[in-house]
């Protein structure tokens, strides 16, 4: 059983390109505006959409990400407003998953969890601060549903330990392009090439990079050598600068116009 | 019975290590560098020493006997980690791991504090060995806590002040580890408590347990027998695990961690843990937490900076749930009923933290009666807290 996730892999493949994933946090600006942006990353060309659970205390995210969650818990965001983003961006015809901090899961029901993510036609799921050695209920989980656990690795990850956390991925490696916090950077680490090569020894799923991306050249040059682009940091700031909401929309559209451009002219 | 974590740091479910993965080599290598340094003769030698000259240790006991009037007359024995350098028992664990970091080859030390004597203690071991330092600082704590702020940057550290969140100690922790992930190949990170990620729980309960340990002999050469009951505050639990620790085998000894309550646990405004959380996962560990049904971490609330927590350390959550440690909530008030009982029995100002203790010890005095013997970690100093007590107390200043 393939998830529409590892659909749009075979596809991107086929067509000799990487695949743009776009980010943004459930409830983000606003419960309804959520799925406006999720339509506006559809109509810009996104082939994969990332829905973020907002979290209390998410130690992996940078200023952009952190003022996001706040804005968007402050409206009272929770899990059943992230199942409902999701279910819009897989109603709209995109590869999905949720990107969440650990408790809310444990919290949720491990279980129950993957089970609604299957529910709203979700792919998968991406937890950065799950570890290896604390996955085995997960694993338990998303083997029973049938969908995607990708975990994140980092340019510290050694050898050694490479391949026991990608051996446990599926869907996608998300390997995090620097050692640092999600956010826009001038340009993308250089480490992030030599990461992607040594994680290619260890699987041949798709390696997707993130952290850090947030412009059509830098989309191009990561399109370069790996499977999929992801993109958050830059579509909050687009909105967050914008005057109103209209505005930020269409600036929205215009920059994953921009980066799915990016993602066909790396190679 | 004894509650030696695991090798992946696990006390029954609690602990472990929920971390981004990037900073899994250098936990791993730190908990390399602490296995080798703890049979080393020649780390346990210096650190031996730095105890002896630096900070003061052994530190002495105190009986109180004009506090045990009101604790139903039951003796009451205190440990006096408040008379050690930088006033408080953190200096034992900043020691250490800032030995430990120079083992590791590392320049820079970054610190999360609450009320500030983790901060102050790392900025002191920083200064002492020549170590960058940069201590993170909820905004709301560096207000309550402005002394504390002046200490640290007299040492010579840099003091963050965290705006994001709830702007204390929990959102100073993540700050910090948001700069660990970032610089973590020059930079070791000092948490100063027994949460946080395997090795943190483990490694920081190593550096405390001497509090025990000195104080079991104390109290033997000075009563005869060990103590009825082991009391001390819990917020992340560092005082209370070292104390605790060298008591768990004996089994007689009552072990009692008193929680923040702040306004009341029925009222929301705590920050007692184990007393009104649930289990979940905060800051790298599996633990007894404040949250919402979202798993969102609640704000906790306690007119102590270093009690006010949503999490503990995984090691009281297991201790709690085999029955081996009770852990009991202590509002303000009563807190500051103790503080200032405390101040005019025996002439020494307790750190409002300490307090809490101390209110445990007069409702346990007077359960137990008069041949019990109760022995509290005074585990701080009051000095930074004579603003806060004054205001409560309507002394004008």
């Amino acid at each position: 059983m393939t998830t529409p996730l590892d659909d749009l892999f075979v596809k991107t493949r086929a067509e000799n390109r990487a695949a743009l994933i776009a980010y943004i946090p459930a409830g983000f600006p606003s419960i309804e505006g959520c799925k406006k942006v999720i339509q506006a990353f559809v109509d810009g060309g996104v082939d994969a959409i990332e829905i973020g659970f907002p979290y209390s205390d998410p130690v992996m995210d940078g200023p952009t990400i952190q003022a996001a969650a706040d804005q968007s818990l402050a409206q009272g965001t929770g899990a059943k407003e992230v199942f409902q983003a999701l279910k819009v961006a897989t109603d709209a015809g995109v590869a999905a998953v949720v990107m969440t901090y650990w408790n809310p899961i444990e919290k949720y029901g491990v279980e129950k969890f993957a089970q609604s993510i299957a529910d709203n036609g979700g792919s998968g799921v991406i937890t950065p601060d799950l570890t290896i050695e604390e996955s085995a209920s997960w694993k338990e989980a998303v083997e029973k549903i049938g969908i995607n656990p990708i975990y994140v690795v980092a340019p510290s990850t050694t050898d050694a330990r490479l391949p026991k956390v990608t051996s446990r991925c599926s869907g996608f490696v998300y390997a995090a392009s620097l050692m640092g916090v999600t956010g826009t950077r001038t340009s993308v680490s250089s480490g992030a090439p030599d990461l992607v090569a040594r994680i290619r020894t260890t699987t041949d799923l798709p390696i997707a990079v993130g952290l850090g991306v947030s412009t059509r050249e830098q989309a191009k040059g990561v399109a370069g050598y790996a499977d999929g682009v992801i993109v958050g940091s830059a579509f909050i700031n687009a909105l967050l600068d914008a005057p109103n909401e209209e505005a930020g929309l269409l600036a929205v559209k215009t920059l994953a116009s921009e980066l799915a451009q990016g993602v066909r002219e790396g190679r | 019975m004894t509650t030696v974590d695991d090798l992946a740091g696990h006390f029954g479910p609690y602990g472990g290590r929920f971390v981004p993965e990037a900073l899994i080599g250098a936990l791993e290598e730190l908990d390399a560098a602490r296995i080798k340094a703890q049979t080393d003769p020649t780390f346990i030698a210096e650190l031996a020493e730095l105890h002896r000259t630096y900070s003061g240790r052994p530190s002495i006991i105190t009986e109180a006997k004009r506090f045990a009037e009101h604790a139903g007359g039951a003796r009451i024995i205190l440990k006096r980690e408040d008379l050690n350098h930088t006033g408080s028992h953190k200096i034992n664990n900043v020691l250490g791991q800032a030995l430990l970091t120079k083992r590791m080859g590392k320049k820079r030390i970054i610190a999360e504090t609450g009320a500030g004597q983790h901060g102050v203690a790392s900025a002191t071991a920083a200064a002492l060995m020549g170590l960058e330092c940069v201590v993170y600082m909820g905004e709301e704590d560096t207000k309550r806590q402005s002394l504390n702020v002046a200490r640290m940057k007299l040492l010579g550290a840099e003091v963050v002040p965290v705006m994001s969140g709830s702007r204390t100690l929990k959102d100073a922790i993540n700050e910090a580890m948001r700069d660990w992930v970032t610089n973590v190949e020059t930079t070791h990170y000092l948490l100063g408590t027994v949460a946080g990620p395997h090795p943190f729980p483990s490694m920081v309960r190593d550096f405390h347990k001497i509090i025990g340990e000195e104080s079991r002999e104390q109290v033997l050469a000075l009563t005869g027998r060990l103590p009825d009951a082991v009391l001390a505050c819990v917020g992340g639990g560092s005082n209370a695990i070292g104390i605790f620790h060298r008591f768990i085998s004996d089994k007689d000894v009552r072990l009692i961690g008193l929680e923040a309550a702040g306004d009341g646990v029925e009222t929301g405004r705590h920050a007692a843990t184990i007393t009104g959380g649930s289990p979940g996962v905060l800051h790298g560990n599996r633990t007894y937490v404040l949250q919402d049904e979202n798993g969102q971490t609640i704000e906790s609330h306690s007119i102590s900076a270093g009690l006010d927590y949503p999490g503990v350390g995984p090691e009281h959550a297991y201790l709690h749930d085999i029955g081996r440690a009770e852990y009991r909530a202590v509002t303000d008030a009563e807190a500051m009923h103790a503080f200032a009982l405390l101040c005019k029995t025996e002439g020494i100002i307790p750190a409002i933290e300490t307090a809490h203790a101390l209110a445990g010890a007069l409702q346990v005095g007077n359960e137990l009666g008069k041949d019990a013997i109760i022995l509290i970690n005074l585990s701080g100093r009051g000095d930074k807290d004579v603003q806060t007590a004054a205001q409560y107390f309507g002394i004008p200043l």
